[in-house]
């Protein structure tokens, strides 16, 4: 067990700090952001596995020559007062550690979950004393604000989509459609969970990098999913169009063309921008601005294969002593 | 009049437009309330009269979700609306454009903050092509 547990913390190490920052920096996730969503889901959770599995595998050692045993003698030393054969202060400390993290994680997950809900129900009272529901769509609600903002409020089967009046005296209503598509994307493909999961994850572990780092990628990604989708629909320029004028919160001057592709010096700025700082605005124009090619196919099934390892080696690693002997 | 959500909007109007015009604020009375809300509804579809009941009801509920304020002191109770309807718009919007931390999970943005920067940048590319 020991050879376990060491091999268990070194993994929690590795997805704990380099990984996640290789994998933040990545070019590639932007050419698929589903695969790469998986990718960041199994190293939270294979990475949460293995700190809780090292300090568990770790702490259980003198108990028994695997984990099944081990929790068997930790249960009869708990139930029956059976002798604490070699389980010494700092044995119990690492079991502690284990028991406590887990509570930790478990109990940080509830808590965001039950602020977040807090938080939407508030809003939601608020929303329905101060906007109107939209004459054209279902779903959707306006409120009377200046700001053009767009965004979905997740709730089950109350979620809704909320655009501000400066919002519609802004866009076109092919920007708009364009805007809608990729709200109605975020409630659809329940993005609010993911991000739930992450935001809990970035409060448990504020310290370790792959939290904060996860929980930013994770953002972008469902962005760029959310786009992805508006472009079923809408056409690429449109979409471009609609992201440049609610960002810089005004439309260009009468005269000014459509937004060309890829091209200026003010676009290679924004690009610039885009290398040094974690943009997400930036970020989804560039790669709307200058499309690259999806992922291949055997590159995908790559990442997927990579992330159920990611998965498995942990699991293997906790079992596995138990199964051999 | 169809749901309570209907007429929970109704009655705040009704005390937003009280408390704006009201310099005392000493609030109104459910009972004021159901007749200032069957003026503002008498074109109403079904023209049906408001029980005194419901109008409690739905100030219960709305001082429940800390939007209504209910003066004890004399009786009747008086109703009023804690803030303005101004300053309930300005605490929204503060959730939606803030940068409060947890922001993103409870909702969506289309648009994220922009920095400075960014926002420059695309006002260029807007304007240049």
């Amino acid at each position: 067990m020991f050879l376990a547990s060491y091999l268990l913390a070194a993994l929690a190490v590795i997805l704990a700090w380099p990984a996640p920052i290789m994998l933040s920096r990545a070019r590639w996730t932007a050419r698929s952001p589903e695969t790469a969503l998986v990718l960041w889901q199994a190293i939270a959770l294979a990475g949460g596995l293995s700190m809780i599995g090292a300090m568990l595998t770790w702490g259980l050692e003198p108990l028994g020559e695997n984990l099944l045993q081990g929790l068997r003698g930790l249960t009869g030393l708990l139930l029956d007062d059976s002798p604490a054969a070699g389980l010494d202060l700092i044995h119990v400390f690492a079991l502690s550690a284990a028991l406590l993290l887990t509570v930790h994680l478990v109990f940080t997950l509830l808590l965001t979950y039950y602020k977040i809900r807090k938080q939407r129900g508030r809003h939601r009272d608020l929303l329905n004393l101060l906007s109107s529901p939209s004459a054209d769509s279902p779903r959707t609600l306006v409120i009377n604000h200046p700001a053009p903002v767009a965004y979905c409020l997740p709730g089950g089967g109350g979620s809704v989509t909320v655009l501000s009046n400066g919002l519609l005296e802004l866009l076109s209503p092919e920007e708009l459609q364009a805007v809608m598509t990729h709200e109605k994307a975020h409630l659809d493909q329940r993005h609010d969970l993911l991000l739930w999961a992450f935001a809990a994850w970035r409060s448990a572990l504020p310290w370790l990098p792959t939290s904060k780092l996860a929980r930013t990628a994770v953002n972008e990604l469902t962005e760029m999913l959310a786009d992805d989708h508006a472009l079923k629909t809408s056409d690429r320029e449109t979409l471009v169009r609609a992201i440049a004028v609610v960002a810089a919160g005004e439309r260009p001057q009468p005269g000014a063309g459509a937004v060309a592709t890829g091209v200026g010096d003010p676009a290679k700025a924004l690009l610039g921008a885009a290398e040094t700082e974690t943009f997400v605005t930036a970020h989804r124009l560039r790669r709307l601005l200058s499309p690259v090619p999806g992922l291949g196919r055997p590159a995908q099934s790559a990442v997927l294969l990579g992330s159920a390892l990611l998965l498995a080696v942990p699991t293997v690693l906790l079992v596995a002593p138990g199964l051999a002997s | 009049m169809a749901t309570l959500g209907d007429l929970e909007r109704a009655v705040m109007d009704v005390l937003w437009s009280q408390n704006a015009a009201d310099s005392e604020e000493t609030g109104l009375t459910a009972n004021e309330l159901r007749d200032l809300l069957a003026q503002t509804t008498a074109d109403g579809a079904d023209g049906k009269e408001l029980a005194v009941t419901t109008v409690l009801t739905v100030l219960s509920r709305l001082e429940k979700k800390g939007l209504v304020q209910r003066g004890r002191d004399i009786r009747p109770h008086r109703y009023r609306a804690v803030t303005s309807r101004e300053e309930h718009t300005v605490e929204l919007m503060h959730e939606v454009l803030g940068s409060a931390p947890d922001r993103e999970a409870v909702l969506a943005r289309f648009i994220g903050t922009v920095s400075e920067q960014e926002a420059e940048a695309l006002r260029k590319i807007l304007s240049s092509s």
